[in-house]
């Protein structure tokens, strides 16, 4: 070992330091999300997982695939939706009173509008910020917003459509960087 | 067991009730830089997670929790910037 280095003319520091770097020990723990949902309730836990963890000094990268992809598409991404009707988790519109809304009533034309805007409603009453109003945290906080180019060519999606922060990439560089990361999620 | 608040002098005054995860640690990160080594983060929040998240996070960034408490509904931290 020591005459490896020798002939190398590296101190250890050195080494151990060019060791570090190359393995990406430098210490910054990392988180690699997949978002792959589109719907209101969907897109909200992987923003709010990356902002936090770049509040604990963390690096982070969500990679947006497939419906995920419209929480970076400058059409799409302030008027995603929650559909009530097959998800018996939906609270009911009257929430508080004692009453049993079939879920099949999520069927009726307009359903889907009333659900997202209640959703909504509740979180601004609660301080949650929007959809894009934590794209925006994210960007600023160097969180890297990647949009999957896949996706991109199956739903004719084009670099045009997509907000100027999303970084468009393959799932083979996103393996490489999540390769590296501390903590993978699939959402 | 009670000690005086005023042990600890807060540098800087985080109010962050009424407002849930992740804003309390996602504020408390950015005013925290604005502070020197050891001068102390006082942080009103009223979300209960953060009872659980501000000493995660003080220990991520290698800040020190100096007290915690809670009363009537408000959770305080004094945290020491490491």
């Amino acid at each position: 070992m020591t005459e490896t280095l020798e002939k190398l003319g590296l101190s250890l520091a050195e080494f151990q330091k060019l060791h570090a770097e190359a393995h990406n020990e430098t210490g910054k723990k990392r988180l690699a999300i997949v978002a792959s949902k589109g719907s209101l309730d969907m897109v909200y836990p992987p923003l709010i997982l990356a902002t936090t963890a770049t509040a604990l000094g963390w690096e982070c990268g969500i990679f947006f695939t497939f419906y995920g992809l419209d929480a970076l598409n400058k059409k799409k991404y302030k008027g995603l939706k929650v559909a009530p009707l097959g998800n018996p988790a939906m609270p009911s519109p009257l929430k508080g009173l004692p009453v049993y809304v079939p879920n099949l009533v999520g069927a009726i034309p307009g359903m889907t509008f009333i659900a997202t805007a209640l959703m909504k409603r509740w979180m601004r009453k609660a301080n949650v910020p929007s959809i894009e109003q934590f794209v925006e945290m994210a960007h600023q906080k160097g969180v890297k917003l990647i949009a999957c180019s896949t996706t991109m060519g199956v739903m004719g999606i084009k670099k045009e459509d997509l907000l100027p922060e999303a970084d468009i990439q393959g799932a083979a560089a996103f393996l490489h960087f999540a390769s590296k990361a501390t903590v993978t999620l699939f959402i | 067991m009670v000690q005086q608040t005023s042990q600890f002098n807060a540098d800087h005054v985080l109010d962050v009730k009424n407002q849930l995860c992740p804003l309390p640690v996602i504020k408390a990160s950015e005013v925290i830089q604005a502070l020197a080594s050891g001068q102390v983060l006082h942080i009103l929040a009223t979300d209960p997670g953060s009872k659980a998240d501000i000493p995660a996070w003080a220990e991520a960034l290698g800040h020190k929790l100096l007290k915690q408490e809670a009363a009537n509904g408000v959770f305080e931290y004094w945290v020491q910037k490491g």
